[in-house]
């Protein structure tokens, strides 16, 4: 090889690892406001860290004094390593340790000193091959143009079209690529050198599988729809269940979905329990469906007269931790540890249809309808099941989803519950980590006037039960067709009425 | 060298270890040929004596849903002695179903389209059934809701992606759109056309329908050149009439009746207060519901594992003897009453002389259908999973999701259920060519098919199990329905009856009920005279 293209070539791997090492830095900065937030500081300090790694690299470099190329190429290698998969790395990281901070800048520091090391090192291995003042004057003019390719590439290209993990991966395999390339150009053959192409090949295959199966990776590692730091995270075998913890309040997220904030949730579970259960004259025996995480229940105790609560939820996961976690029972008030209380673990369509027993009061507490499964659980076959456990004077109250945003749903339930031959009393409340929020109250004999409420309610008097009921006129019934199982009406008004307000 | 030996080294091991990544789970799997053994012994002229006959009211040859319906209908009349035998060891024909509870899964067919109000006997078991559960004041029936099929009912790959429903709309030209709305709207005024008798022109079931010539002419062409000669000849429509044609009949649009394609499309007049008129009742392991229903009732009579080699009317009683296939020994039967549930080409060797020419240019087509238990829910951008799932110019018509109907949520384990009608060739070579397939050899073709829609199906099928049907279904070839032969063996001949879709042209449930209720009545009001 002529000692013309060898210039060439490592010139052109200049201008490679030039441009890899600001995409790592770029992925971290982006990956740190994307899972802490506050993107001002996380640059900020991501940028910082890494430069300062890259001075401690190129301050490293000085202590080596022979064998440049080979460190030169395993430099490469290693980099391609950790920078290509630290995005991913550092998606599951995030909802495995609480110690992601550590984690974070640890990879920054280690990225930071290898990619520190090469244009040292690079110097030093050209220096016999340039003239002092070309040597630097080229080098730099390719680390700068490698720098500004990567700045444009990665917020036009990169971002959009790969995601990060994906890029990450991409560019640890050209690091590699440059390694190997290098190795060779440099002429390190021998036993060290197929060493090295095998342990090159290595990675190459680790981070190509990487880069093919980022998706499923991406799956694993939801993290970015969180505002807040997850405090636990478990899959059960029916949802991802996520808590966070913010500077006010702990939250809980099923699916991606947001199911609570410990902040105003009292708001949404009295309003859900109180004026229903206030309502039926005489309540001895409850039924709660949903509502794994006990708060319904605990409204529900502080009606004394209460004999019995059996809850009904699909996932053991769920009850397990809302009667075991400290922390989860001090916000239900250890609900769920009550004995009163009867928690079974079913499918709430299928438990009804074996169901005997009859309830006072129902409490239908299910995520809303985003998908044709949980779509069924709104339908007259279900409504008529529902209809079955239920005492003669008794009532039903279900969470209806916004009828602000999804108007055409609400009334959706409201029609299909009139359908079955329920009369109903639609009201809402304004709950300000959900908005606008809307229940309904059916019954087959009509309800009277409330009873008094319990003692110790924040947001439930007299007068705010009273107010719940009126609907302003933004709000109000619309003409909405029946939901039944052969149409899954519901579903599809959902999806169309709340599509205009969260953009895909 | 040395360095290129080494390569080649690392590439090697680099390929064992992604292939040793990439391997697939151990799939396991069961292949069933029904009937076909014992089936072909018969044929190949089995024969023994038979020491005792037994006397019975009456006899029922074949428990598929004609039998199974029959022996319903003449099990009304207590007191009756009956027996109903059967070639294989589970009843349902057709109606087939496998597993229970979430593996619950159809062997066959798996829907019924709402009955119009021609369908009197469907009507009435579906009221018995409780698939009706009451009427409005004008008699209109409300179906049970949980029965209907749920939404969402069918999607369609194409261009990388489902759409919904199973009419290609998406990212087709406007003429072809129009085309297939011109092509609907003409079924849609056929469905409501009368014939100069006053009778509707395509009626289920089939003898219901117009004598009118000027109809019945259509059923001397193919379909495929009365749409030719229409002017319908754009491929989106093409492809699903084709799809239409093979998913009733087994067979494309060149290869049956362009009066049968029509009907497909022009004779479902269901009626219901909670359901439009084109809507299906289903169930998990598809039409084995209804077979199960039937069977409840008849079970203590029905004897499995048993063939039947001669059916013999001989003047004071029918004489049907038979081969106990559990007990290795010839049976038989003296009967007051014969009702024949079988295809006409086995009618014609059980009754030897008397059923010469019998089933001559009777076309069945062979079938294919395999059950998959997947680990996980199948993914793809697009429409959601539904109940029908078909792709597009695919080999096969796709798959029937078997746990669309049930109420629970589905998590785990789920059966798709895969057809593929064996219509790239002759039917007697696809036929031949079919019986020698291995388990394996299904797989790859039932995988390779489905690949073009789920590429990581291999990944997460636990289980493949394949039927293949010999003689599927009844195919309405052209010149079958209106040529006079098939009427003509449907009447009874002294104290033989004769029920199977063969007799109607058509294989659909409501053919089969309607034939074996009323084998069964007239067999039963036989006894009274």
């Amino acid at each position: 090889m002529s000692d013309r293209t060898t210039r060439l070539l490592l010139l052109a791997s200049v201008f490679v690892i030039a441009t890899c090492g600001l995409i790592y830095e770029l992925i971290a900065g982006t990956l740190a406001s994307y899972l802490l937030g506050d993107s001002v500081t996380q640059f900020s300090t991501v940028i910082g860290v890494y430069l300062f790694a890259m001075g401690v690299g190129s301050w490293v470099s000085g202590f080596v004094s022979r064998g440049e190329a080979r460190l030169f190429v395993q430099v490469q290698l290693l980099i391609g390593l950790v920078g290509g998969g630290s995005a991913a790395l550092l998606f599951v990281l995030f909802t495995q340790v609480d110690a992601f901070r550590p984690a974070l800048y640890g990879m920054i520091l280690l990225v930071g000193t290898l990619v520190g090391l090469e244009i040292p090192l690079l110097l030093r291995i050209l220096k016999d091959r340039l003239e002092f003042k070309d040597l630097v004057a080229r080098v730099f003019t390719f680390d700068y143009i490698g720098a500004l390719l990567a700045s444009l590439l990665f917020p036009l290209v990169l971002v959009p079209q790969l995601g990060l993990m994906r890029s990450s991966f991409l560019f640890g395999m050209l690091n590699v690529v440059v390694g190997l390339v290098s190795a060779r150009v440099l002429g390190l053959g021998g036993g060290w050198g197929r060493a090295t192409f095998f342990i090159g090949a290595m990675i190459l295959g680790g981070l190509g599988s990487g880069f093919v199966l980022s998706d499923r990776l991406m799956s694993w590692t939801e993290t970015h729809s969180y505002p807040d730091p997850v405090i636990h995270a478990v899959s059960s075998s029916y949802q991802r269940i996520v808590l966070t913890r913010g500077p006010g309040d702990i939250r809980l997220y099923l699916n991606g979905n947001l199911q609570f904030s410990s902040r105003d949730e009292y708001r949404y579970h009295e309003a859900l329990v109180h004026p229903g259960l206030s309502r039926v004259p005489s309540v001895r025996r409850v039924l709660v469906l949903g509502g794994g995480d006990g708060f319904a229940v605990r409204e529900v105790l502080r009606h004394a007269e209460v004999e019995s609560v059996t809850l009904v939820d699909l996932d053991p996961a769920m009850t397990r931790m809302f009667r075991e976690q400290p922390l989860l029972t001090g916000l239900n008030g250890e609900a769920l540890k009550s004995g009163k209380v009867t928690v079974v673990n079913a499918d709430a369509f299928a438990w009804l249809a074996d169901n005997r027993d009859r309830y006072d009061f129902v409490i239908v507490d299910f995520p809303d309808p985003s998908n044709f499964s949980l779509g069924k659980l709104y339908t007259t076959a279900f409504y008529r099941r529902l209809e079955g456990a239920l005492n003669p004077g008794g009532a039903v109250v279900i969470q209806c989803t916004s009828p602000l945003i999804a108007r055409r749903a609400f009334w959706c339930v409201d029609e299909t519950l009139r359908a079955v031959g329920f009369g109903t009393q639609p009201y809402h409340v304004y709950v300000p980590s959900f908005g606008e929020w809307g229940f309904i109250l059916a019954s087959k004999a009509g309800l009277g006037a409330p009873r008094p409420l319990p003692a110790g309610l924040r947001f439930l008097n007299a007068d705010t039960d009273r107010s719940l009921f009126g609907f302003p006129p933004d709000m109000t019934r619309v003409e909405v067709e029946v939901n039944r199982l052969n149409n899954q009406a519901l579903v599809r008004y959902f999806e169309e009425d709340w599509a205009k307000v969260t953009p895909h | 060298m040395k360095r290129r030996e080494f390569l080649t080294a690392g590439v090697a091991a680099t390929a064992t270890w992604a292939a040793g990544c990439g391997r697939l789970p151990a799939m396991e799997g069961t292949l069933v040929r029904p009937g076909m053994e014992a089936g072909h012994r018969l044929r190949d002229g089995a024969k023994a004596s038979v020491d005792r006959y037994e006397a019975v009211d009456a006899i029922i040859v074949g428990g598929g849903i004609a039998g199974l319906a029959a022996a319903r209908a003449l099990m009304r009349r207590p007191g009756r002695k009956v027996v109903l035998i059967e070639l294989c060891d589970e009843v349902g024909g057709n109606s087939a179903w496998g597993g229970s509870g979430a593996t619950s899964c159809p062997w066959g067919a798996h829907y019924v389209p709402i009955p119009g109000r021609d369908a009197g006997e469907v009507n009435e078991l579906f009221e018995a059934l409780g698939i009706i559960e009451g009427r409005d004041a004008q008699g209109v029936p409300r179906y049970r809701e949980d029965y209907l099929c749920h939404d969402p009912e069918e999607r369609l790959f194409l261009h990388g992606r489902w759409q919904d429903g199973l009419i290609p709309h998406l990212g087709l030209s406007a003429a072809e759109r129009d085309e297939i709305g011109v092509f609907l709207a003409r079924m849609e005024q056929l469905r409501h056309q009368r014939g100069a008798d006053g009778r509707a022109v395509f009626a289920i079931p089939v003898d219901a329908s117009s004598t009118d010539a000027t109809w019945r002419r259509l059923d001397s062409m193919t379909f495929a050149q009365w749409l030719d000669g229409e002017g319908f000849r754009g491929a989106p429509l093409r492809w699903y009439l084709d799809y239409a044609c093979r998913d009733d009949f087994g067979l494309p649009a060149s290869r049956v009746s362009a009066w049968a394609g029509i009907h497909y499309f022009a004779s479902r007049a269901g009626v219901a207060s909670n359901a439009p008129a084109q809507a299906v009742v289903t169930w998990p392991e598809g039409n084995g519901w209804l077979a199960r229903r039937l069977l409840e009732p008849v079970a203590p009579v029905v004897r499995r594992h048993v063939a039947a080699m001669s059916v013999q009317d001989e003047g004071d009683g029918v004489r049907v003897d038979a081969w106990d296939m559990a007990a290795g020994r010839a049976v038989g039967w003296i009967a007051k009453q014969a009702v024949l549930a079988v295809p006409q080409f086995v009618c014609a060797r059980l009754l030897g002389a008397a059923g010469q020419g019998r089933g001559t240019g009777a076309v069945y087509a062979p079938w294919l259908v395999a059950n998959l238990t997947i680990t996980r829910e199948p993914s793809g951008r697009g429409a959601p999973l539904s109940w029908d799932n078909v792709i597009l110019a695919g080999k096969g018509l796709g798959y029937v999701s078997a746990s669309h109907q049930r109420l629970g949520m589905t998590v785990g384990e789920r059966v798709l259920t895969y057809y593929l009608p064996l219509d790239h060739r002759d039917v007697a070579e696809a036929r031949r060519e079919a019986a020698g397939w291995e388990w394996a050899e299904i797989r790859d073709r039932v995988l390779e098919d489905l690949s073009r829609a789920h590429p990581d199906l291999a990944t997460m099928t636990r289980r493949l199990d394949a039927r293949v049907w010999g003689h599927g279904m009844i195919a309405p070839v052209p010149g079958y329905l209106w040529g006079g032969e098939r009427e003509r063996w449907g009447r009874a001949t002294g104290r033989i009856r004769f029920a199977h879709t063969d007799l109607s042209g058509i294989s659909i449930f409501e053919e089969a009920y309607t034939r074996g209720v009323r084998a069964g009545k007239a067999a039963g009001e036989a006894f009274e005279s």
